[in-house]
């Protein structure tokens, strides 16, 4: 703004002349130099903005803000999503039953069956979720209580997890692999879908459990001990945790890919939410390469395999089914907040600029204070 | 002290026992007796270390010091309790951090000031000086550090004093040896020390092997003024030792060959060591303001932890059997206490720990911009502000009352001989008046070239000087001393004008009719007088080529005498008649010196021909050796322990009576005509403030008579010379003269001079031996010594035939009267605080604008506590009838020092601070020192205001340590107001600057730096509170806990020191050309408990919004903790950052810099962080978050929204709210000149209107209400044009 810049130049061109004058060429050795940063001369631009300057800001806030927020809105409104809650709490549901009879270590799986109908048909790729409710996996205690270095393969860590992992940490003197009370808590539900073709018959709709965990998860954070090879074998000497039915490595022994700490359902598991009521991806139906929809509209039923107890912590089980956008998923809120926090600008703009009129004239002439 | 102890705690079983607890015993090195070595081994060496911690204490030391520091402590206390598992929050290494990082800055600091210390100490330890050994038989170089306690050390001219040492020997015949102290005290002028008395004379230098007497001191102390001891010699004769006996470290031998020494006191134990004390400690004000609400933080934080602790408890409780959760027994209530504790490490940055080591920086960098302020610099003393204490830089912006010192604060205190009265008859004295002030600028910085091995920087240095003065002299574009002269106010010009008449009218008076008929009378007075100011003074005089040595003259015959006063009976005659009588005594001047050779030196200084007469004498003086002045013989420097003796014989050099030499016994004075003549010094009694006056006792170089030459305050001098005794002529004669002079002396006072009166006495020889004997019992005498010699010397001084009186003028220094107004404008009470007598106090109180002519004058004199209690009520009834009615601007009180006594006893002080407070300017005169800081800490006490004190002397010093500021100005007066200063500064007006522009400065942006913090820390924490709500207050935090910690200390740390440092909210101009400014200051309107309390409110706000967005985008998604912490942490990164921008007042490439880099260093740090950290800081495990999250669409929506959101009401509360003035201001500084002007007047007369509404509009205001001050060219010429439309 401004360009003290040159004075200080011209200042700095004035000394030697000064010294020069003072005579026998001596420097004056205590004299401050002057320079625009040491005399606090820099130059620079004062952020103080006159109604000239803030109210073009509202009206550029609100032009871009509104237009953001209704196509955010509109975005997540073409989403499509479905959502089921198969907790069983209610006499008449399907799964109250299995709900019941709640335990970790039941040896005969209970399962329900839970008929939906959709409305529209879900066109592009369809995230199949889980979602727990009243579910605090982001507890302090519970967030801590792993090992990451066991997950990533350490032989070490495997026969001696973190004493994070406590009281996870050994059962019947073997160290738990996977050791913690987040592994421990694994959701070990199953969920199956089948479309119940109009004239009745069932067809089991294709469901994808690869894909769902972050590349890097999958990658570089999650590893077997030891290579790929026996998992059986890696994994001698440790124990299962408590509250699992089957060792790590059987979780899906017809792919190796899959097996051991790499599972993808054990990955999304370990990845802590955020909130007490979340949901995680559980499966992903693609997209039919014909051009039918990936979900055509009419009935279905869910076939849960119950196993996961939440009633006790009063907490709630759900199946979602929902499309993604580039946004993710369906929230509206977002682009109404854009629109809101647009219009407020753009208001805030309209009342200062009429303050502005109006008191603008003596503000200009006379805007000392008395 | 301890040293002692030992050799006596060593030797009690030995019966022998000659110490005494509190003395010491000094024998030479050289002894046999092994007793006494082991005695002076037992004394500390002269080796010196300063420094605080050696090379393996360092650590343990400076972390014990560091754990004294609350902050450290509470710092410490979170570490720990993150060790303890059941409440630990994070990984214990990650809480080490902060604590580690804050010790380990400090540690740095600490350790670059000590090593600093230790190189000077390395330094001083390894110079080299001779000391005698035994092994060679002579002398040998020596390292400082290998002094000991009984060396004898040899030293030549210009050597420093390695240790505090006893002078044995000295190259001067008469035993005296000559030091300055400039290291040590700052004083420039030389002091005499004297051998120790009745030493065997040895025509060659003592030899050490022949010396075996005793010396017992006392223990080591810090009275620089003060050493007793005696020293006896093997014949167990006793000689007393005195403070004259003793060379002190760090003094600098001048004008004297060669000197031998003892030493007694070495290294820390010499007096110079003992004096020396670290920097100053002051807490300031905002600092003050600053721990209360830091102790509101606590509070803060104390409810928030609360509320998590109880919120666990009650969720625990509510909480069914958790398959999830890790079993556990523990209760409810036992958890929420653990969590309680949990949360306050996550919370922990509450706190704002780092505050402390940032405003410590921050301040550093502050004092680092007000020492380069190159208006501070002064060019003549090559001197710049020094900044002592480290720590108030803000307090300069709060300033509400200023008391100053007058003598060398508000005027120059280089004293220029103005006037004189002799015999009652006025001679003014306007042209040496003009050009002693030359001389004395020169005097100052041409004292370094006397000695030729001097450093050589010294010498050029003042070379430069010489010649500069030259140059300006030549007509040049020499800055200061022409500026001076030229821009002096009208005061001089009144004097001038004064003075011609006053001088008319008196010469009317003592016209040829009158009683002096005899002129030779009248010379004798002449001669007298003058012979007075060369010899009634202690100053030392010396020359720059010649070692000082005194030429024995033989006496002139009388007849010589007789010859000489009969040539100048009749001119004198002629010019009494003269009717131009401003003439008169300049031609008289000229005719009586003519005989004196006109001066070979040719640059003119005021291009007035024809004044050689007297010109020629002057210019002696300058010792220069400038190229075109030849170096002469007779060039003299006066080294004078006041300034107006320096004055004083300056102006009778400048009348040819030249003071040449002073040795012990002997002055030798050059008086016209008559050569140099030798007039034997018989006794000095030197001056002091209860007699207020000295006089000198020599024996007549003419008559052979025993004079005592008296020279003091006139209200004693006048006393004294009131009983004249001689014959009914002279009585009447003196009658005359003593009513002239008082005349003259009321003259003098109304102008603002000082005055001196000059008196002389002839005893007869019986009188003399009379007073000689007594006296003589007065000096040996050892008990109440002091007293008997202040008897001795009233005795003599009595029946003064008075000569006459001299008027000094102390000249106003420049720019005096503008920063007294700025500084009034500013809201700043200013008050003159003075030893002077009243008239001239209120002369110059006048002449600096202090006192206004619509001004109503309050005086206060009175006698009794009764009286001033009266007078204070009747005082204040006029105040309140002055304040009703209209017609006066303002009152000035002024008070004398008797008055203030009783003002200040405890009943009538609140009537006292009653009325002052109501006054625009209070003036004490003739007030004690003490009761300067009386004042100082009255009105600081009772009135509960920032104070700021300014002098440049002793009798300053106590005032300047109450104050709440202390300001010194390097002057004329030695170092002592400096040393006890925190700022020290050389000239008045560099005040005006320092509070109107750096003192709001440092205030604005330490306060804004200060509660930027507290927002940034309540912002950030909050965030990690209402997640709290969402994880069953379980003390999760949804960050990583590296970028949690680091989110303060590295991300977010730089941006807030630039703003402290840089932050201008009003451009210097305005801020000196708008003093009302600064009442933002004063008022503490930067940070004002509202203003903290709605900063908190605004941080609230802000992390709902940066909390609830993200929580509301994110709800029921399939984010985990860390996604969904990562736009939280940068939307408040960006929202932190961008509040700065909002907030600050300037924006440098600087400020870009470091903002642009903290947000990059940020995002770069959490992506490779993301990228790079696989396994390490568990349970918050990064990997890939940032990442992922950075390349969604929806972070970025979520951050633009959260921030624009966050920061609109700030944003439009900046703009729109609050235009303070300051913002106004600021407002201004961004217009075009053109406009800047109009707006600057428009002010301008708003704020006189503003004032004329409650009192009058006064014309002259308007007139003076735009400053004086160098102003840009354009707003020059506006100005031009302002003033042609006013009138």
């Amino acid at each position: 703004m401004m360009a003290s810049n040159y004075n200080a130049k011209e200042e700095d061109g004035h000394q030697p002349a000064a010294i020069g004058h003072g005579g026998a060429g001596t420097v004056k050795n205590k004299k401050p130099d002057n320079t625009a940063f040491k005399q606090q001369r820099l130059p620079a631009w004062q952020p103080i903005l006159t109604a000239g300057t803030v109210l073009p800001a509202f009206f550029v806030i609100g032009l871009i803000f509104i237009p953001i927020g209704i196509g955010l809105f509109v975005t997540s409104n073409n989403i499509k999503e479905l959502e089921i809650d198969y907790t069983g709490v209610d006499m008449s549901s399907p799964c109250y039953n299995c709900s019941q009879s709640y335990s970790w270590n039941s040896t005969k799986p209970c399962t329900c069956s839970v008929p939906f109908s959709l409305d529209q048909p879900f066109e592009s790729n369809v995230f199949m979720y889980y979602g727990l409710s009243n579910f605090y996996q982001n507890h302090r205690r519970y967030v801590k209580s792993r090992d990451d270095s066991q997950l990533n393969g350490d032989k070490a860590s495997l026969k001696s997890p973190s004493k994070e992992c406590e009281p996870y940490r050994t059962s019947d003197e073997k160290p738990i692999a996977p050791c913690g009370a987040i592994a421990n808590s694994l959701f070990n539900d199953t969920l199956e879908l089948y479309y119940i073709d109009p004239n009745g018959s069932r067809t089991a709709i294709p469901l994808v459990k690869k894909g769902i965990a972050w590349w890097t998860d999958k990658h570089v954070k999650f590893r077997n001990p030891g290579g790929n090879d026996n998992l059986t074998v890696v994994f001698q000497g440790t124990s299962k945790p408590v509250n699992w039915r089957k060792s790590v490595y059987e979780l899906d022994p017809s792919d190796p890919d899959n097996n051991g700490f790499i599972n993808e359902d054990f990955i999304v598991w370990m990845r802590t939410a955020a909130l007490p009521t979340f949901r995680k991806l559980y499966r992903i139906i693609h997209k039919k390469p014909n051009m039918t929809p990936t979900l055509p509209l009419g009935q279905y039923i869910l076939e849960v395999t119950y196993n996961y107890p939440v009633r006790s912590f009063e907490g709630r089980k759900r199946m979602i089914l929902s499309t993604m956008s580039w946004m993710g998923g369906k929230n509206p809120f977002l682009g109404i907040a854009y629109i809101t926090v647009g219009s407020v600008c753009f208001f805030l703009g309209i009342v200062l600029l009429i303050i502005h009129h109006k008191y603008g004239n003596r503000n200009h002439s006379a805007d000392i204070p008395s | 002290m301890y040293s002692l102890e030992r050799p006596v705690q060593g030797r009690s079983s030995c019966s022998k026992d000659r110490l005494g607890r509190k003395r010491r015993t000094v024998v030479s090195s050289l002894t046999e007796d092994e007793e006494l070595t082991e005695i002076l081994k037992s004394y500390s060496s002269n080796k010196v270390t300063t420094t605080k911690y050696s090379f393996l204490s360092f650590i343990p030391k400076n972390l014990f010091e560091q754990l004294h520091r609350f902050a450290n402590i509470y710092f410490i206390f979170l570490a720990a309790l993150n060790f303890v598992p059941v409440v630990n929050a994070f990984q214990p290494e990650i809480s080490i951090i902060p604590i580690l990082l804050v010790l380990a800055v400090t540690a740095v600091k600490d350790l670059w000031e000590d090593y600093r210390k230790h190189k000077s100490d390395k330094f001083i330890n390894g110079l080299v000086c001779e000391i005698y050994s035994r092994k060679q038989q002579m002398y040998v170089d020596q390292r400082w550090q290998d002094v000991h306690v009984g060396d004898f050390v040899r030293l030549s001219c210009n050597e420093i004093i390695p240790a505090d040492m006893l002078l044995l020997y000295s190259s001067d015949p008469h035993g005296v040896c000559y030091i300055e102290t400039a290291n040590l005290d700052g004083e420039t002028n030389l002091k005499q020390r004297q051998v120790v008395r009745d030493l065997p004379r040895q025509g060659s230098e003592l030899t050490p092997e022949n010396f075996h007497s005793r010396i017992e001191c006392e223990n080591p102390n810090n009275d620089l003024s003060r050493f007793r001891g005696f020293m006896e010699y093997p014949s167990k004769a006793r000689v007393g030792l005195h403070n004259n006996n003793l060379l002190l470290r760090s003094c600098t031998i001048r004008n004297t060959e060669t000197v031998i020494g003892i030493v007694v006191y070495a290294g820390h134990e010499t007096k110079a060591m003992k004096n020396n004390n670290g920097p100053r400690y002051k807490r300031s004000k905002l600092e003050r303001r600053l721990n209360v609400d830091v102790l509101w933080s606590v509070v803060l934080l104390v409810i928030m932890c609360l509320t998590a602790a109880i919120g666990h408890g009650l969720w625990l409780r509510n909480l069914k059997d958790t398959s999830f959760l890790i079993p556990d027994t523990t209760s409810p209530a036992l958890s929420g206490f653990y969590l309680f504790w949990t949360m306050i490490i996550v919370l922990q940055v509450l706190i704002p720990i780092s505050l402390y080591v940032s405003i410590e920086i921050v301040k550093l960098c502050q004092i680092f911009f007000i020492q380069n302020d190159v208006d501070f610099y002064n060019e003549y003393m090559d001197s710049r502000i020094q900044c002592r204490a480290l720590n108030i830089t803000e307090d300069l912006g709060q300033i509400q009352y200023v008391f100053s010192d007058k003598t060398g604060t508000l005027t120059e205190n280089k004293m220029v001989f103005r006037r004189c009265t002799i015999a009652g008859v006025e001679y003014p004295h306007e042209e040496n008046g003009e050009k002693s002030k030359y001389i004395f600028f020169l005097h100052n910085t041409t004292f370094s070239i006397r000695e030729h091995g001097g450093a050589t920087r010294r010498q050029a240095s003042s070379r430069t000087a010489t010649s500069a003065f030259v140059q300006g002299g030549a007509g040049g574009a020499l800055p200061e001393p022409c500026k001076m002269t030229s821009s002096r106010p009208q005061m001089c010009m009144c004097l001038l004008k004064r003075s011609e008449t006053d001088s008319m009218r008196l010469n009317c008076l003592s016209s040829p009719l009158f009683l002096l008929r005899d002129a030779s009378m009248e010379l004798t007075y002449i001669v007298d007088f003058f012979m007075a100011l060369a010899i009634c003074n202690t100053v030392v005089v010396s020359s720059p080529n010649q070692p000082r040595h005194v030429s024995r003259t033989p006496l002139k015959s009388l007849e010589d005498i007789k010859m000489l006063f009969q040539r100048f009976g009749l001119p004198r005659f002629s010019t009494l008649s003269s009717p131009h009588t401003t003439e008169s005594p300049r031609s008289f001047t000229r005719r009586l010196f003519s005989r004196g050779k006109a001066a070979s030196f040719t640059p003119r200084l005021d291009g007035v021909p024809g004044e050689d007469g007297d010109q020629g004498g002057l210019e002696n003086s300058n010792g220069g050796e400038g190229p075109p002045s030849e170096p002469r013989a007779d060039e003299l420097i006066y080294e004078a322990e006041s300034p107006d003796e320096a004055a004083l014989v300056h102006a009778a050099r400048a009348y040819r009576c030249t003071l040449q030499g002073r040795s012990l016994e002997r002055l030798l004075v050059e008086l016209p005509g008559m050569g140099s003549l030798a007039v034997r010094l018989l006794h000095i009694l030197p001056f002091d403030s209860s007699r207020k006056r000295m006089s000198v006792v020599v024996r007549h170089p003419l008559t052979n008579q025993v004079v005592v030459y008296t020279k003091g305050a006139d209200s004693v001098i006048m006393d004294l010379a009131e009983s004249p005794k001689g014959a009914e002529q002279s009585d009447g004669r003196q009658g005359h003269i003593r009513e002239q002079t008082q005349k003259h002396l009321d003259n003098y006072a109304r102008e603002g001079l000082r005055t001196l009166c000059i008196a002389k006495k002839v005893q007869t020889s019986t009188e003399y031996e009379i007073w000689l004997k007594r006296h003589a019992f007065a000096e040996t005498s050892i008990e109440n010594r002091e007293e008997l010699l202040l008897e001795s010397a009233q005795r003599l001084e009595t029946n003064l035939t008075l000569l006459g009186a001299t008027g000094i003028v102390d000249r106003l220094q420049e720019e005096v009267p503008e920063t007294i107004e700025a500084l009034q404008r500013a809201g700043v009470k200013v008050w003159v605080l003075t030893g002077d007598k009243q008239e001239t106090a209120i002369n110059i109180a006048c002449a600096c604008k202090l006192l206004r002519t619509t001004d109503q004058l309050l005086t206060a004199n009175c006698d009794s506590k009764e009286a001033c209690k009266a007078l204070l009520l009747e005082l204040r009834a006029e105040v309140e009838r002055g304040e009703a009615a209209e017609g006066t601007s303002g009152f000035t009180l002024v008070v004398d020092g008797r008055t203030l006594d009783f003002a200040l006893q405890e009943d009538l002080k609140g009537d006292f601070l009653e009325l002052s407070r109501r006054c625009r300017a209070v003036v004490c005169c003739r007030s004690t020192p003490l009761q300067k800081s009386h004042v100082v800490q009255l009105v600081r006490d009772q009135l509960r205001v920032m104070t700021l004190a300014i002098g440049d002397g002793a009798n300053d010093v106590s005032m300047i340590q109450v104050a709440d500021v202390g300001i010194g100005i390097s002057g004329q007066e030695g170092m002592q107001a400096v040393m006890s200063s925190d700022f020290a500064i050389s000239r008045f007006k560099h005040l005006r600057k320092l509070l109107l522009v750096h003192g709001h400065w440092c205030y604005t942006r330490l306060a804004n730096m200060i509660l930027y913090f507290f927002y940034k820390n309540v912002m950030y924490v909050n965030l990690l509170f209402w997640y709290q709500f969402f994880c069953g207050f379980s003390g999760s935090v949804m960050t990583n806990s590296w970028v949690l910690i680091f989110f303060n200390l590295l991300f977010t740390s730089a941006p807030p020191l630039l703003y402290g440092i840089l932050d201008k909210d009003v451009s210097a101009d305005t801020l000196i050309k708008l003093p009302e400014l600064y009442k933002s200051g004063q008022n503490s309107k930067a940070y004002l408990p509202s203003t903290f309390w709605l900063t908190m409110l605004d941080a609230l706000y802000q992390s709902l919004v940066c909390f609830f967005i993200p929580y509301f985008a994110y709800a029921g998604s399939d984010a985990d903790m860390l996604s969904f912490g990562s736009p939280i942490n940068a939307s408040a990164l960006l929202i932190i950052l961008l509040h700065q921008v909002i907030e600050s007042r300037t924006l440098t490439w600087l400020h870009v810099l470091v903002l642009v880099g903290s947000a990059l260093f940020y995002f770069s740090f959490t992506l490779v962080f993301s990228v790079v950290c696989v396994t390490c800081s568990p349970p918050t495990n990064p990997l890939g978050v940032d990442k992922l999250q950075m390349s969604q669409p929806l972070f970025y929506g979520v951050c633009a929204l959260t921030t624009v959101l966050a920061l609109l009401p700030r944003y439009t509360h900046q703009q729109y709210i609050s235009p303070s003035d300051t913002l106004k201001a600021a407002l201004m500084d961004q217009l075009n000149p053109d406009n800047y002007c109009r707006r600057m007047q428009h002010w301008n007369q708003t704020q006189a209107q503003s004032k004329a509404r409650g009192l009058i509009i006064n014309v002259e205001d308007l007139d003076i209400k735009i400053p004086d001050f160098i102003l840009p060219k354009e707003l020059k010429e506006c100005r031009a044009a302002t003033g042609s439309v006013l009138s």
